[in-house]
């Protein structure tokens, strides 16, 4: 077993007790349903009502016809409608895409609202839409931030002796957390609001609706104490949130709207379908001479989103040349959004794929071809790396993985009538560190309270920060309470972009140590390490002491590239008459700076793994382009993978202390657990197999398709 | 969802008097049912539960066993006369699904089930099957999961069943009860193909259910297996699956029994692969040479296509697995 704290609100957890943000009924609530086009592109010709609203229960539909206006939606007077911005709900009769809501029907009860939600009938004008971005690739434009770049020669790697240049996609994947989206809003008075919705970021929720409402911020509370999964599904304020504000103000009671699990697919973002090309050259021995790396990414047509696949070849490996090129094609589909390991996680299933290949060419061992090409500083910037442990990570999953059993010739292993091989694929992201606030109050009885306005989408933040807390403090887990997810509270950022533990986690430190230093010099010199905090609140006749910090990175940002990095050994079982792949063993290596909390790192890394397995071998949002609309929008038909298909994930950890980043050295792990998995065992597969798979998901139809057979 | 009635048949007469009404449906474990009616796709008026029928049980008859419409998928899966007499409809129960699904799901529940054709289960998109007469948006469209056999231009969907491959390979005999009686037909005559009524899935009548199955002893339980090939190992449906059922005498097949899933509108029995499995050899060639005899007469969409080299490849595998070779 892994030594530390357990959860803090494991039992919460699996007790039910842990209420979640549709487990709340403030009185007088009642339920709104979304209506969803049944078209991909046009506009509403008519819309009926009359049937819903005559329905048993229901008090209101709203519809573009009689919204109120949302004030954060209005254009000034005399001002062009901008041509891209965020989707506005219920602003005009134009259909965007298949899904988006066209109605939101509020009865007295759920069941009553999704009743009168199916009377809802809208006839539209249809035009012809555009869903499949292989067919739309050649209108890709290049969107604004990161894109095309060059560092050298362009496209170096052409003269060089050993080359090779390959396509690579990944299908659109949509988060599925267990905990469908859900918001009950609450207005406390014609300009106060509360909600308890979904977040990783109650006070980016908070700013999102003040902007969207316009509605001074202080006068928003948002609420959001447990998130079940969310993987940047939840960083944003999305239409049906927007929707249940809008109806609970309409008829006067908090609305709580849920998503199903069919609305999860079209409502709250997914991971874009990407098109990407790689082009890689290197030396007889290894060096390599020069990348080209370039994609195509979907987006939708009234929004950019830019997720920057492309990065990982700039700066994962030493490469004088190097140039990327990405583009969008926007289609008639709802924006994508961040979903773990956004960008990196696209990009470095094709760089990782390509160096693989790149080694069977020059004959090297992939670990040693990395190894060739080890980047010591950071090749872009030139900067140094705050810290960087790679090399001891490689070394280490190569000997959790027994690597030297693996046959360097593809095909050539067989156990028990499957083909057996090895692979593995590196995964990097940066390493940041945000602004945040923390408070802590020592309480007469001894009891620690930590406060700060962050989310928990899982990876155990709470425990995480109860652990920093007990180890400045020197006072046990039990006696500390952990409040967060309220917007009320100090400054944190959203959960996102591995960066929580790294900021917040800074601010509790901080907090924690000037608290400290205040009952210090509260005793005067001479005091132990870790003092009676409770007695001396006493002797001084204090009913508590208390800090608030604020804390952010500085100059150290300037001087040094802050990355994690992570690599995953891959043995896989494929059987060569069904095209069955069996992840056989994994093993995941962090190198993510100190592990402040070693069990919910360890379930940090299996969840990212498993996240990374199902991408290789099984998520693919499947839309039918003749008419726009996903076709395997539920757990049935899109899959992720079930206990079965998993194996003892084996998480190790270079556990080496950044010295640059924060004061506990810890950098951040959620994205790299991910990152560069689906190209390890894709690896593994040709390892296994001698067929490339190019193309996510490695399902058996394709490997059937390939013909296997032992060469 | 549409309002509905919801009763309790007492006795198997009362249900099936009550089925008599049309718009009414029987309801058993309600794993299928309530997700149909959920999704709009069907819309009952009235539901006869018929939990409480003593349609449980299952038991060694003279010549074969009985079991129950009403036994469990888990509990069938583990009976021990069961695991006995027919270790491959245990296999197949236990390829299906997901634990928490077979402890509701019944036999007869499972033998109704419909497809997973996902135009069929989306309403708003063209299927003969939910709508006849509007189409089928799978022809020409995501036909990955789609049958290769037995297909009519009204309909290429399949029966998601594994249970039904199971019993369709072991000459089961599905026993229906309506207001004349009991009659029992094969289980390999109990679902239909598409033709012209793919809106059918069965030969069942108005007014008749299910009340058991049959399977009659063999000399298979040593040489069969069930083998499921699917994107994931659990709560996945066939891509192709197969239930394979030998009976060896120094090396030689006497006698055989092949079923195919994820394939046709029905659980597809390969009749000529079995005839030219007897006599023969148990061996990797003999397999391969059946196998190929079954895929006589397939056909492939554009998605769907791999499985013109998956079932072959399936049946030879499962029948090695069945014959110890693997």
């Amino acid at each position: 077993m892994t030594k530390g704290m357990s959860r803090i609100d494991g039992r919460l957890k699996v007790t039910g007790a842990a209420r979640y943000s549709a487990e709340f009924t403030p009185a007088g609530m009642v339920y709104g349903v979304l209506v969803g086009s049944t078209i991909t592109k046009g506009s509403i010709r008519l819309i009926d009502t009359k049937a819903a609203e005559r329905a048993p229960g229901v008090l209101k539909v709203i519809t573009w016809l009689n919204s109120p206006k949302i004030a954060g939606y209005q254009v000034e007077h005399g001002k062009p409608e901008p041509a891209k911005g965020t989707y506005k709900l219920f602003y005009n009769n134009k259909i965007l895409f298949n899904g988006q809501p066209i109605a939101v029907v509020v009865a007295d009860s759920f069941e009553r609202a999704l009743f009168a939600a199916s009377l809802v009938k809208a006839q539209y004008n249809a035009d012809p839409h555009h869903t499949n971005l292989r067919d739309n690739a050649a209108k890709a434009f290049a969107p604004e931030g990161d894109g095309t770049t060059k560092r050298g020669t362009e496209d170096a790697w052409k003269t060089a002796p050993v080359k090779l240049e390959q396509e690579y996609i990944i299908p659109s994947e949509v988060h599925s957390p267990m905990e469908l989206h859900a918001i009950i809003a609450k207005w406390d008075a014609e300009d106060k609001l509360t909600v308890w919705t979904k977040t990783q970021g109650v006070q980016d929720t908070r700013d999102g609706i003040a902007g969207i409402f316009k509605l001074p911020k202080e006068n928003i509370q948002v609420n959001s104490k447990f998130v079940g999964g969310a993987f940047g599904s939840a960083l944003q304020v999305w239409p049906h949130e927007v929707a249940a504000i809008l109806a609970a103000k309409a008829v006067k009671r908090p609305v709580k709207l849920l998503l199903g699990r069919a609305d999860m697919f079209t409502s709250v973002g997914y991971r874009p379908y990407t098109w990407q090309k790689i082009g890689i050259g290197a030396t007889a021995d290894g060096k390599l001479v020069g990348i080209t790396h370039e994609a195509i990414g979907q987006t939708s047509t009234y929004e950019d989103f830019n997720e920057g696949p492309i990065g990982v070849s700039r700066s994962t490996y030493a490469c004088p040349n190097v140039n990327t090129i990405y583009k969008l094609a926007a289609l008639d589909i709802g924006s994508p959004t961040w979903m773990r390991g956004p960008g990196e996680a696209t990009g470095a299933f094709a760089l990782e794929s390509a160096l693989d290949e790149l080694s069977y060419e020059l004959k090297i061992d992939p670990i040693e071809l990395r190894m060739k090409n080890y980047a010591s500083t950071d090749p872009e910037s030139g900067k140094p790396f705050s810290s960087k442990f790679l090399d001891e990570a490689y070394k280490l999953g190569a000997e959790g993985i027994n690597w030297k059993d693996r046959n360097a010739k593809p095909a050539s292993v067989t156990k028990d009538g499957w083909m057996v091989g090895y692979g593995m694929g590196g995964g990097m992201f940066g390493a940041y560190r945000d602004k945040a606030a923390a408070k802590a109050i020592l309480m007469a009885d001894g009891t620690l309270i930590i406060q700060t306005a962050v989310s928990d989408i899982g990876p155990g933040t709470g425990t995480a920060m109860v652990t920093i807390a007990a180890g400045v403090m020197g006072i046990p887990a039990d006696k500390i309470r952990f409040d967060m997810g309220d917007s009320s509270l100090p400054l944190a950022p959203s959960q996102g972009g591995s960066a929580t533990t790294a900021t917040v986690g800074s601010a509790v430190y901080q907090a924690c140590t000037d608290l400290k230093e205040k009952f210090q010099k509260l005793i005067g010199n001479g005091g132990t390490d870790h003092p009676d905090y409770a007695a001396i609140l006493k002797q001084h006749s204090l009913p508590k002491l208390e800090v608030t910090v604020e804390s952010s990175g500085g100059t150290e940002r300037d001087k040094y590239a802050f990355y994690s990095w992570s690599v995953h050994f891959i043995k896989v079982l494929v059987h060569p008459a069904t095209g069955v792949v069996k992840v056989d063993r994994a093993v995941c290596v962090a190198d993510s700076g100190s592990i402040v909390s070693p069990k919910t790192a360890r379930s940090q890394i299996v969840g990212g793994a498993i996240g990374g397995i199902g991408m290789a071998l099984m998520e693919e949002t499947v839309i039918d382009h003749r008419y726009g609309n996903i076709v395997n929008n539920n757990f049935a038909d899109y899959h992720v993978p079930v206990n079965a298909d998993i194996p003892q994930i084996e998480a190790l950890f270079v556990n080496k202390p950044d010295p640059h980043i924060n004061p506990m050295g810890a950098k951040g792990m959620g994205e790299i657990a991910l990152i560069g998995m689906a190209a390890a065992v894709a690896n593994a597969v040709y390892n296994a197999t001698g067929k490339r798979v190019r193309e996510l998901p490695i399902t058996p139809d394709k490997l059937v398709g390939m013909d296997l057979e032992l060469s | 969802m549409k309002q509905f009635q919801y009763t309790r048949a007492l006795t198997q007469q009362s249900a099936i008097e009550a089925i008599a009404k049309p718009g009414t449906k029987i309801i058993a474990g309600g794993t299928n049912l309530i997700d149909l009616m959920k999704r709009g796709v069907t819309a009952p008026d009235k539901l006869v539960d018929i939990n409480h029928l003593p349609l449980k049980n299952i038991t060694a008859t003279k010549t074969g066993l009985h079991i129950g419409a009403l036994a469990l998928n888990s509990v069938v899966s583990e009976n021990s006369l069961v695991l006995q007499k027919q270790p491959l409809l245990s296999m197949a129960l236990k390829a299906g699904a997901s634990p928490q699904l077979r402890n509701m799901a019944t036999v007869g529940g499972n033998m109704m089930q419909r497809t997973r054709c996902s135009y069929f289960y989306d309403t708003t998109m063209p299927c003969n099957k939910r709508a006849p007469g509007t189409g089928c948006g799978a022809m020409e469209g995501i036909n990955r999961m789609h049958a290769i056999f037995g297909t009519s231009d009204q309909c290429i969907a399949v029966n998601p069943s594994d249970m039904s491959v199971g019993l369709a390979a072991l000459d089961a005999v599905a026993i229906i009860a309506g207001k004349k009686g009991e009659r029992r037909i094969p289980f390999t005559e109990f679902h239909r193909l598409p033709g012209d009524h793919p809106e059918l899935d069965n030969h069942l009548a108005a007014g008749e259910m299910i009340v058991g199955v049959e399977i009659p002893d063999n000399n298979f339980a040593k040489n069969s297996y069930y083998l499921k090939v699917r994107d994931r190992q659990s709560y996945a449906f066939a891509l192709v699956s197969v239930a394979a059922a030998l009976e060896i005498s120094n090396g030689t097949i006497k006698n055989a029994r092949l079923a195919m899933g994820g394939v046709a509108h029905k659980p597809w029995r390969l009749f000529d692969a079995e005839k030219a499995l007897i006599g023969k050899p148990a061996t990797e060639d003999s397999f391969k040479q059946a196998a190929q005899i079954a895929m006589q007469g397939a056909k492939g969409y554009q998605y769907n296509s791999f499985k013109l080299k998956l079932a072959p490849a399936t049946i030879t595998e499962a029948l090695k697995h069945a014959a110890g070779l693997a």
